[in-house]
C-alpha cells in the first residue's frame, strides 16, 4: 500500500544558550524516518521533551525543519506555496491537546468550524452554515451549541468542536497531538470512540501523538517510540507492545501502570 | 484509633449543589488511602478541608478528626501547628510549592526549624539526610542549588522531602505525579511508598488516575459529584467493583479493552459532563 | 465577588470623572465665566470670591476660566499622544511578536534605541528641533510611549501566537493577514488597552511638565503646567493660583489611573481568578 505520509531523516535543532561564537544547538529531532499509510493510524509515543509534538508541527508545516524531508502523497512539502500549499493544508489537519487553547475564546464555536470552509472556499457562502451543522452532527454535538462560546462548553464538547473543525476540509490525514490527555477518563473513552468511528467511516489516516501507552495500544496500527529526538523503535503495535526491542521501550512499558494490583504488567518481558 | 476520620462531611460554595456531600471515611494508620475521581468529584475539596485551605466562602459541615482531634473550626494558629508537624501536603505542581530564589536545602531546613528549636547546623545536616533519603544524588553539594536547577521529577522529590521533614503522621498528596512522565511517576510513587514504610506515615493520595491507585494504594474511595460511592481494598476494587460508576470507569480505560474495539461509555447519569459546571472546576 | 464589584466600580468611577472632565473641556467656551486671557488690572491676585470662585492670577486673569480652558489642551494633548503611540505601537508589536526572527530583531532593536533615551531629554530634543507648541508636545509624548506600548503588544502577541487556535487557524488555510486580524490582534490587545489608559495619566503629567518648562503649550493659551509655572512665585501671597490647576491635574491623573487599574484587573487573569 502506498505511503500517504513519509518522513525522511527529519531533523530539527534549536539554538541553546552559549556565547554567539559558540552557540550550542539542541537536537529536538534527530534523523527521524517513518511513514503513515492511507487510512491507518501511526501512534507516536514519547515522554515530555522527546520531540513528538515538534514532529507533528513539522509535518503540519507550522515549524520549519532544519533537515530532511516531509513527503505527502508523493510530493515534498517544504517549499510548497500558493495553491499547492493551500491544497496540502486542506488535506492534513491538526487536533490539539488543550481543548481550552485550540478554540479562539472570542469566537462562537460554529465560526471556528466554519473558518476552514471559508478559507478553503468549500461550498458556497449559503451552504456553509448547513455544512457546519452537518459537521456538528457528525461529531455527536447538538448543532444548537454552534452559537455558544468555548467557555460555555465542557472539555469533551470543545474537543468535539476541534475535531469537527479539523474534519471540515475532508482531510486525508489528521495529526492528533495528545487529543485526549486533558480529558477525564469517561470523556476520553467517548472521544477515542469518535476517532475510531471517523476513521472507519471516512478512511482518514492519522498520526496519533501521545504519552499514554494504553491509548496508543488501543487505537494504533503501528507504533513509533521517540526518545530525546531519536526514533528508538518502530513496528506493528502488537510487536512493539509484546516484544519491545529497545531498552527504552521496555522501561516505558514497565513504568506504565496497569489496573491489576500486585501483578506484573501483562506486556512486560523479563 | 484512625489517623484521619471524616464524619458526614459536606462542603458548599454558596451554590445549591454541595462540592462534597456527606462523606464519612476512616483512614487507618500506615496505609496509603487513595481517593479517586474525575473533575468535579470533590476529591481535592475534601483534601483541602483537612488542611483548612478552603476559601472563606466555603461552608463546611460535619467533622474531620486528625489523630482524634477535631480540625474543623480551629483558628489559624492551631491550624498552622497541625500543618507540617502532624499533617503535610504536597501538590501537583512542585515548582509552585518551592520559592524559586531560595536554595532547596534551605527550604527543607526552614521547614525543620519552623516546628521546633533546632540549631541551623543540625537543620542543615537533617535536610541533607532527607535529600539523600528521597534520592537526590550528590545531596551535600546540591543543597545550595535553586529549584530551577532540578528536573520536574527531582523537584517533586524535594517537595516530598520537605513534607516529611517533621515526620508528619499524615501526608496528603493531591495529584502528586500528574505532571510527571510515566517513568518518573513510577519512581515518585515508589518513593512515597518507601517513605511511609520507613517513617510510618499515613498517606491520603488524591488522584484521577486508576493506574496510580493500582500501583501504590492499599484502600481506595471512589468519588463522583461530591459523594463517596464506594470504599474497597485496591485489589477488590479492580477485581470486583461494586458500584456501577466504578465498573463503567474501569471499562472506559483503553488499557483493558481489545484493540480498536469501541470503549464502553459511561452512562450519562454518571458522566462528568452532566455535573453542574460550577462544581466541575477543581481538576 | 466583592473584588469584581470593586473592579467595576473603579472603571465606572474613572470613566465618570473622565467624562465629566471631557464635557468641561469641550464646553469650556460656554461655561467659563470670563475670557481666560482677559486681564483685570485692578484685581491682580484677588482671592476667591463670588465673582471669581478660584480667584485671580498675577496678571488679574480669572483662574477658574483658565483651569477650564487648560483642561481642554491638557486632555487633548495627553489623549491624542497616547492614541498616536497606540496606533503605531499595535502594528509594530503585532508584526514583531507574530513573525519573530529578523522582523522581531529589527523592530525590537529600533524600539530599544528609543527606550534608552531618557523621556524628558527626548522630548526636549524634539522640541529644540521642531520648536515648542502643543502639537510638538503631543508628538514628543507619543514618541516616548511608543516603544513601551509596542513592547507590551509584542509580548502579548508572542503569548497568543503560541496558542493552538492560532496554529489551528493556519492549518485551516487562513492567511497570515487573516490570522493576525481575526485571531491574534483581538486576543492580544487587552494589555495594551490597560497600559494605554495608565500611560494617559503620565502623559497628562508630562504635558504639564513640558508646559511648566515653557516647552509645551505656549502662552497666552492657558495650560495647567503653564499656570503652575505662573503661580510658583506667588505661592505664599496667592496660593489659589497654584492650588486649583494642581487639583485639576490630580483629579485627571487619578481618573486615568482608576480606569487603568480597573481595566488591568479585568484583563489580568490572576486578578479575576481570585
Amino acid at each position: 500500500m502506498a505511503d500517504l505520509l513519509r518522513v525522511e531523516n527529519l531533523c530539527k535543532s534549536y539554538p541553546a544558550g552559549g556565547p554567539p561564537w559558540d552557540r550550542r544547538r539542541v537536537m529536538a529531532l534527530d534523523g527521524i524516518s517513518l511513514s503513515v499509510q492511507r487510512g491507518k493510524t501511526l501512534g507516536l509515543v514519547g515522554e515530555s521533551g522527546s520531540g513528538k509534538s515538534t514532529l507533528g508541527r513539522c509535518v503540519l508545516g507550522l515549524t520549519e525543519a532544519s533537515g530532511g524531508q516531509v513527503i505527502f502523497d508523493g510530493t515534498p512539502v517544504q517549499g510548497l506555496t500558493g495553491r499547492a500549499l493551500s491544497d496540502f493544508r486542506r488535506r492534513v489537519q491538526p487536533v490539539f491537546q488543550d481543548p481550552f487553547g485550540s478554540l479562539d475564546p472570542r469566537w462562537p464555536v460554529g465560526r471556528s468550524v466554519r473558518e476552514a470552509l471559508d478559507c478553503f472556499r468549500i461550498g458556497t457562502a449559503a451552504t456553509r452554515d448547513g455544512q457546519v451543522l452537518d459537521l456538528f452532527n457528525r461529531v455527536g454535538l447538538d448543532p444548537a451549541l454552534a452559537c455558544r462560546f468555548p467557555s460555555a462548553l465542557s472539555g469533551g464538547q470543545r474537543q468535539r468542536v476541534a475535531i469537527a473543525a479539523a474534519l471540515a476540509s475532508e482531510p486525508e490525514l489528521i495529526i492528533a497531538d495528545e487529543p485526549v490527555s486533558a480529558l477525564d477518563m469517561s470523556v476520553q473513552a467517548q472521544i477515542l470512540n469518535l476517532f475510531m468511528d471517523l476513521q472507519a467511516d471516512l478512511g482518514v489516516a492519522s498520526l496519533f501523538i501521545t504519552h499514554d501507552l494504553g491509548v496508543v495500544n488501543h487505537v494504533s496500527d503501528d507504533i513509533a517510540v521517540l526518545s530525546r529526538g531519536k526514533l528508538v523503535e518502530l513496528g506493528q503495535t502488537d510487536q512493539v507492545m509484546r516484544h519491545p526491542s529497545h531498552a527504552y521501550t521496555r522501561s516505558l512499558l514497565a513504568a506504565n501502570p496497569t489496573l491489576v494490583k500486585g501483578e506484573p504488567h501483562a506486556h512486560r518481558t523479563d | 484509633m484512625s489517623v484521619l476520620s471524616f464524619t458526614s462531611v459536606s462542603v458548599r460554595f454558596g451554590g445549591n449543589t454541595p462540592a462534597v456531600n456527606g462523606v464519612s471515611l476512616e483512614v487507618k494508620p500506615g496505609e496509603i488511602f487513595g481517593i479517586v475521581g474525575e473533575s468535579g468529584s470533590g476529591k481535592s475539596t475534601l483534601a483541602n478541608a483537612v488542611m483548612g485551605l478552603l476559601p472563606g466562602t466555603a461552608q463546611v459541615a460535619g467533622s474531620i478528626a486528625v489523630n482524634g482531634r477535631e480540625v474543623l473550626g480551629l483558628d489559624e494558629p492551631s491550624l498552622r501547628q497541625i500543618r507540617g508537624a502532624e499533617v503535610a501536603m504536597i501538590f501537583q505542581d512542585a515548582s509552585a510549592s518551592l520559592d524559586p530564589t531560595w536554595s532547596v536545602g534551605d527550604q527543607i531546613a526552614e521547614t525543620i526549624r519552623a516546628h521546633g528549636p533546632v540549631r541551623s547546623a543540625e537543620a542543615k545536616a537533617r535536610a541533607i539526610a532527607l535529600m539523600e533519603e528521597v534520592g537526590i544524588p550528590d545531596a551535600p553539594r546540591r543543597y545550595s542549588d535553586v529549584p530551577h536547577r532540578f528536573s520536574g521529577g527531582m523537584r517533586q522529590r524535594i517537595v516530598i522531602a520537605a513534607a516529611v521533614a517533621n515526620n508528619p503522621k499524615l501526608l496528603i498528596a493531591d495529584e502528586p505525579t500528574t505532571a510527571l512522565d510515566v517513568t518518573l511517576q513510577a519512581q515518585v510513587l515508589a518513593l512515597i511508598d518507601r517513605l511511609r514504610r520507613s517513617h510510618g506515615t499515613t498517606v491520603l493520595l488524591i488522584t484521577h488516575d486508576l493506574g496510580v491507585v493500582a500501583q501504590v494504594c492499599d484502600r481506595v474511595g471512589v468519588m463522583y459529584g461530591g459523594k463517596l460511592l464506594e470504599v474497597a481494598s485496591a485489589s477488590d476494587l479492580f477485581a470486583r467493583p461494586s458500584h456501577p460508576y466504578t465498573r463503567a470507569l474501569l471499562a472506559a480505560n483503553p488499557a483493558g479493552a481489545p484493540r480498536g474495539s469501541r470503549l464502553p461509555v459511561i452512562p450519562s447519569e454518571w458522566s462528568v459532563e452532566s455535573l453542574p459546571a460550577a462544581e466541575a472546576s477543581n481538576g | 465577588m466583592s473584588r469584581l464589584r470593586s473592579t467595576n466600580a473603579m472603571i465606572l468611577a474613572g470613566l465618570a470623572v473622565l467624562a465629566l472632565l471631557g464635557v468641561i473641556a469641550v464646553a469650556a467656551p460656554w461655561i467659563a465665566p470670563y475670557d481666560p486671557e482677559a486681564l483685570d488690572v485692578m484685581g491682580v491676585m484677588g482671592p476667591p470670591s463670588l465673582a471669581h470662585p478660584f480667584g485671580l492670577d498675577v496678571l488679574g486673569r480669572d483662574v477658574l476660566s483658565r483651569v477650564l480652558y487648560s483642561l481642554r489642551v491638557s486632555l487633548l494633548v495627553s489623549i491624542s499622544a497616547v492614541a498616536v503611540a497606540t496606533l503605531l505601537a499595535v502594528p509594530l508589536g503585532l508584526l514583531a511578536g507574530y513573525f519573530g526572527r529578523w522582523v522581531d530583531t529589527a523592530i525590537s532593536r529600533a524600539l530599544d534605541m528609543m527606550l534608552v533615551l531618557p523621556a524628558m531629554l527626548m522630548a526636549i530634543t524634539l522640541i529644540a528641533i521642531l520648536g515648542p507648541g502643543s502639537a510638538v508636545a503631543t508628538l514628543a509624548i507619543a514618541m516616548i510611549y511608543l516603544p513601551i506600548l509596542a513592547r507590551v503588544m509584542r509580548t502579548s502577541t508572542l503569548v497568543v501566537t503560541g496558542l493552538d487556535y492560532v496554529a489551528g487557524s493556519r492549518a485551516r488555510g487562513a492567511s497570515h493577514l487573516r490570522v493576525l486580524v481575526s485571531h491574534v490582534a483581538p486576543n492580544a490587545l487587552g494589555p495594551v488597552v490597560v497600559q494605554a489608559s495608565v500611560l494617559s495619566a503620565f502623559a497628562l503629567q508630562l504635558e504639564a511638565g513640558l508646559s511648566f518648562l515653557g516647552l509645551g503649550t505656549q502662552p497666552p493659551t492657558p495650560s495647567l503646567g503653564g499656570m503652575l509655572a505662573d503661580g510658583r512665585d506667588v505661592l505664599i501671597q496667592a496660593p489659589w493660583v497654584e492650588i486649583f490647576p494642581g487639583l485639576a491635574i490630580v483629579i485627571a491623573v487619578l481618573a486615568f489611573t482608576l480606569l487603568g487599574e480597573g481595566l488591568r484587573r479585568v484583563f489580568d487573569p490572576r486578578g479575576v481568578a481570585e
